[in-house]
């Protein structure tokens, strides 16, 4: 088991080096240059400025240099904010964006579970149309419009919620945009759970869990919601990875000083070493998720765990 | 004997989108206390349906359209859910045909068999282990002690179909209804859940239904044979009735049509043709179209049972006072003199 997890890590870092020079060359091809904002520079000290942070060189040689400094685990500084390291930055801005994504996965996927359990048992009923309907309008439209409504209902006219901002340790900024940004997820794990809920439920060994004498409630979440769920933890990889762009917009909307809001920005102004640095730190979030689903299959599927595995 | 089951005109009808299907049409039989009756039929002839109703474990869709089974003398079709949450694994239980689907893929083998017992017999969880450890050996598992704490996925065809059938003697239940325990195995494994099965049956004293399409089972290990087409019970008696002395053309087509080794004929005897359609089943007798010694009254009448022996009945106007005289074809008689012939020798 120790021995698969370290493998696993081997081939993280050949990844994330993969994608630290595509993303590299490819933000190279942006056009514009970081200074193009700074038109109040003479010719020589935009040349300064340059030689200083080593955008001179020819691109090969600044892509060794980067990478040699990440090897070092050093991102580089970035050229918005005066000499603060993407480190720094990325660890400030962590903090917001970590919690609306826990929060909206957490709360989006229990009640997608619950929605898609009630459609399945009370299959082609009312309630079952109902959580289909819900289902197909959170996974049609997209977070950006739940989010504007949100505002216009909740913060505008009933004033319940704050309008956007950010106050770290006061929960009633985080609940608009943790319900725009869960919408999405709660749908998919909704009509998810629904399908899978009803095929586990015409399996043989429910109809022997019901010719033992097992009540419903006994046959719905011993014998079947396991079942149900497992196939369940590969959807909830992608949209915990769905989340963190999502935020993008999300953030941007309701005006959170989380990574988003930073990425984008610096994008805007070709802040070479903070856009390398949120994307480095994106993916290594994705696929830090995509092993612990891997290893979370093995806890609920007794099938799939590795050899070795049972004690 | 005292009678364990009856089961009384039982119709039941599923309701599908091209129409109502008649899957049952007025089912008779009983059953004594540890007796065996073995139900064969072609697939779709309504002997699982029969005994998924007995068991009310019917599809939503389908529905009871008339009759009564009686078991104790109490009516199961009058039954509540709750009561026959109570009566189903501890009273009547259930083997089901594929082992490598019946079972949970994610409970352990071990909570499987504890859990009738602590729901009917209301046991502490140590004292359901240890039974459940004493079921396993009895059902010829070793090692059962380690047993239990696997999945199922670590047990082999037959190892779980043993452990389908633990599951089902758990309770020690009265009625144990196997729906083709044996079809999805080899026969090898086959003929060691089969006589697994007669084994338990005597030291428990459990009667059994037994379903199958395998008259080479039935020989086997019933005591009485129900031969089921199109939704009704067409022939019934003792396995020797119904080996040595069959009376309707459906049987004989289901004996001629069993390969045996010591056949000399150089084709195998099939019965023409297909089941009718149970949405809109046939005008008299539903074996009419297929059976070569059809008489006019088939395509009017419905036959009634004629009474062989006390014990055999059949359901085909052959039988009437009136009919012209018929012998089986001789490849059922060569047959019929066969099994007399392996009886003797007792290896059947």
């Amino acid at each position: 088991m120790t021995r698969y997890i370290l493998k696993r890590i081997l081939y993280m870092i050949v990844t994330l080096f993969v994608i630290a020079t595509i993303s590299f060359f490819l933000m190279k091809m942006l056009p514009g240059s970081p200074l193009n904002a700074e038109n109040k520079l003479t010719e020589e000290q935009q040349e300064i400025v340059l030689e200083k942070y080593g955008l001179n060189d020819p691109i090969p040689v600044q892509y060794v240099n980067y990478i040699a400094g990440l090897v070092k685990g050093d991102m580089g500084i970035s050229f918005q904010f005066d000499s603060t390291p993407v480190t720094k930055i990325i660890l400030d801005r962590i903090g917001p964006s970590a919690q609306l994504g826990a929060q909206a996965l957490v709360v989006g996927v229990i009640l997608g579970v619950l929605l898609g359990l009630i459609a399945a048992i009370f299959h082609n009923g009312v309630l079952d149309f109902t959580s289909t309907i819900i289902a197909v309008l959170g996974t049609s439209i997209p977070s950006f419009v739940f989010a504007g409504l949100l505002q216009w209902v909740f913060a505008v006219n009933l004033e319940m919620f704050p309008v956007a901002l950010w106050e770290s340790g006061d929960l009633s900024y985080t609940v608009l945009p943790t319900i725009a940004l869960m919408i999405f997820p709660m749908a998919t794990c909704a009509r998810f759970v629904r399908t899978e809920m009803l095929e586990v439920l015409g399996s043989d060994y429910i109809t022997t869990a019901r010719a033992k004498g097992i009540g419903q409630a006994g046959v719905v979440f011993k014998h079947g919601l396991r079942n149900a769920l497992i196939p369940l933890v590969t959807v909830i990889g992608p949209l915990a990875v769905g989340l963190m762009t999502g935020s993008l917009v999300i953030e941007q909307i309701f005006a959170i000083p989380g990574i988003g809001e930073q990425f984008v920005k610096s994008i805007t102004v070709n802040d070479y070493p903070t856009i390398m640095g949120t994307t480095l730190f994106f993916s290594v979030l994705f696929i830090a998720i995509i092993l612990v689903i891997d290893l979370l299959y093995g806890v609920i599927d007794p099938r799939i765990r590795i050899t070795g595995g049972e004690k | 004997m005292e009678k364990l089951l009856e089961v009384k005109d039982l119709a039941v009808s599923f309701n599908t989108y091209g129409g109502e299907v008649q899957a049952v049409r007025g089912v008779n039989f009983d059953l004594r206390k540890g007796e065996t009756l073995a139900i064969v039929g072609e697939s779709g002839s309504g002997k699982s349906v029969t005994s998924k109703t007995i068991m009310r474990l019917l599809a939503e869709h389908s529905v009871i359209k008339r009759g009564e089974i009686l078991f104790e003398g109490e009516d199961l079709t009058k039954k509540s859910e709750k009561q026959m949450q109570k009566i189903r694994g501890r009273d009547i239980s259930m083997i089901f045909q594929d082992p490598m689907t019946s079972l949970n893929p994610t409970l352990k083998v071990g909570t499987q068999i504890m859990e009738p017992l602590i729901k009917h017999q209301k046991m502490s969880k140590a004292k359901a282990r240890e039974r459940a450890i004493e079921l396993l050996d009895l059902v010829g598992i070793p090692n059962a002690e380690l047993r239990i704490k696997q999945y199922p996925h670590q047990f082999s065809g037959g190892m779980r179909q043993r452990v389908v059938v633990a599951i089902a003697l758990a309770c020690n239940p009265k009625l144990l209804i196997a729906d083709e325990p044996t079809t999805a195995l080899d026969v090898t494994i086959q003929a060691q859940i089969l006589e697994l099965m007669k084994d338990i049956q005597k030291k428990m004293d459990s009667a059994i239904i037994f379903i199958t399409h395998d008259l080479g089972v039935v020989a086997n290990v019933a005591d009485r044979v129900a031969v089921m087409y199109a939704g009704k019970i067409v022939e019934i008696g003792t396995v020797d009735e119904i080996f040595y002395n069959p009376k309707h053309p459906y049987t004989w087509g289901l004996l001629g049509s069993m390969p045996t080794l010591d056949s000399d004929e150089d084709e195998l005897f099939a019965i023409p043709g297909t089941p009718p359609d149970m949405t809109n089943p046939p005008k008299g007798d539903a074996f009419a179209a297929r059976n070569k010694y059809a008489l006019e009254i088939d395509t009017q009448l419905d036959p009634p049972m004629f009474k062989v022996s006390d014990t055999h009945y059949a359901a085909t106007w052959l039988l009437h006072e009136d009919a012209p005289k018929i012998e089986p074809p001789e490849a059922v008689k060569r047959r019929m003199k066969g099994f007399a012939a392996s009886v003797k020798e007792g290896e059947m």
